[in-house]
């Protein structure tokens, strides 16, 4: 049996092209022994809701530099509801307003992070957005 | 709770879920594998193999996008692996970056995985994430491996097809290929057919392969001529051949009853790779107290060597039975 392992997708939606910030974090997270998946640039909600089923991913981290966010994130959100996919935690990196904070909170997005933050700070946070008993569960 | 009507059904959720169970070694997946092992034997197995930087992932995605644009188009599924960290574990899995003309098609789906530190170029799991997909009515499942060199041959038994991708530019790579890939290939490909020095790579690796078909004269007893294409990936160039050339090892593998022989070939593969896991865990977990330290201990002080020690915790154990 297998010491249990947190699954994460790295997605860009948008138009932006700028994935320094993405693969920085990518690396961060194998570094603490999670398993990344990173889908490149310029992803629809549609095809990032459909990598994470298909990946069986706990965590989606999105980075959004363009400004969309009030409109991908929501349609995000719909996306996995939609599919049965309610329990994957969705985390936001990028450029965020801050009062666009609490409303993205609302709809149940669980972390936003602007720039500046320490990739320790992250490693932490997606640690935690995942319970012991959830990866429990995957021990069977 | 179990999830085989849902696969069955073709609940992609559930199937995503499962292969998690699977790949994490769960007792619920086992169980759940196992109840849908019947409906296994169905898909096409495909193996793609190649150095790092060949083009696995693009011609993958090329090719699937062609097959899937035929009249009457199999299901796919694609499971693709690169390597843990051996320091971390943790892995980044880049293999959908390749894939994306792939999204958005229902007949098709992508699963990630790490090596979780297995050596042969696939995880320790594959082959089981494969009779998973199968036994959900993929019809075709490729299989991606870890970009390999001369040794990573585990596909070999996973795969009913393997497809050996090279690429001009990789200079002794050819040399290496003439002695560990191209053993196990009924394909030869020599992707990115648009760079100089193309057509030399595939000059090599034929005469490679006339080579070895006339030392062994495997050939002709198989009844299959290993074909060497040329293909570019990025545009297209070859891909249709490639996807004829899979067809025709299909049917030469059915035809000549060498699917029957790979498949028992494989299965006695799995069992024996399982049945070695399994009993070293129950073996070192039944040793008394102490004594398997103790044996690390002594081969650390160099008071005896690896193989004599087992040889001793071996006949101390059958005697006391």
């Amino acid at each position: 049996m297998i010491p249990p392992i947190i699954r994460v997708l790295i997605a860009k939606p948008g138009l932006d092209g700028h994935d320094r910030g993405a693969k920085i974090i990518a690396r961060a997270l194998r570094e603490a022994g999670m398993e990344v998946i990173y889908t490149g640039l310029r992803q629809t909600p549609e095809m990032i809701a459909e990598a994470a089923l298909q990946e069986d991913v706990h965590i989606i981290g999105l980075s959004i530099l363009s400004g969309a966010h009030m409109t991908l994130v929501p349609r995000l959100l719909e996306l996995l509801k939609q599919q049965g996919q309610e329990r994957v935690r969705v985390m936001l990196g990028g450029i965020v307003p801050d009062e666009d904070r609490p409303k993205l909170e609302r709809m149940g997005v669980a972390g936003v992070f602007g720039p500046g933050t320490s990739t320790a700070a992250i490693i932490e946070a997606f640690s935690r957005a995942v319970e012991p008993q959830e990866l429990r569960a995957l021990e069977g | 709770m179990s999830l085989v009507p849902s696969v069955l059904a073709g609940d992609r959720l559930a199937l995503a879920r499962l292969l998690s169970l699977i790949e994490n070694g769960t007792p619920e997946g086992l169980q759940n594998l196992s109840k849908l092992y019947h409906q296994t034997g169905k898909a096409h197995r495909v193996g793609i193999t190649g150095a790092p930087g060949t083009g696995k992932s693009t011609l993958v995605n090329r090719l699937v996008q062609l097959l899937r644009a035929q009249a009457d188009p199999p299901e796919i599924a694609i499971v693709a692996v690169d390597p843990s960290s051996p320091f971390t574990g943790g892995a980044i899995l880049g293999d959908r970056i390749r894939m994306r003309d792939l999204a958005g098609d229902p007949g098709i789906f992508i699963r990630s995985m790490a090596n979780r530190g297995a050596l042969g170029g696939l995880a320790r799991t594959t082959s089981s994430l494969v009779a998973a997909m199968d036994a959900a009515g993929f019809e075709m499942v490729f299989i991606e491996t870890v970009g390999s060199g001369q040794a990573e041959v585990d596909v070999a038994s996973a795969a009913h097809t393997v497809v050996v991708l090279d690429a001009p530019g990789m200079g002794d790579a050819i040399q290496a290929l003439k002695a560990g890939l191209l053993e196990i290939a009924d394909i030869v490909v020599v992707n990115k057919g648009d760079l100089p020095g193309a057509q030399t790579a595939a000059q090599a690796l034929r005469s490679a392969l006339e080579l070895g078909s006339a030392v062994n004269q495997k050939d002709e007893v198989d009844g299959w001529e290993i074909p060497l294409l040329v293909t570019t990936a990025s545009t297209g160039e070859g891909v249709t051949e490639l996807a004829s050339a899979i067809g025709d090892h299909r049917q030469f593998l059915q035809r000549s009853g060498e699917w029957t022989l790979r498949e028992r070939a494989r299965v006695e593969r799995e069992i024996g790779a399982v049945l070695r896991e399994r009993l070293a865990e129950k073996f070192i977990s039944a040793q008394p107290d102490g004594l398997y330290e103790e044996a690390i201990r002594r081969v650390v002080a160099r008071e005896i060597s690896p193989g004599a020690v087992v040889e001793e915790l071996i006949d101390r154990a059958s005697e006391e039975r």
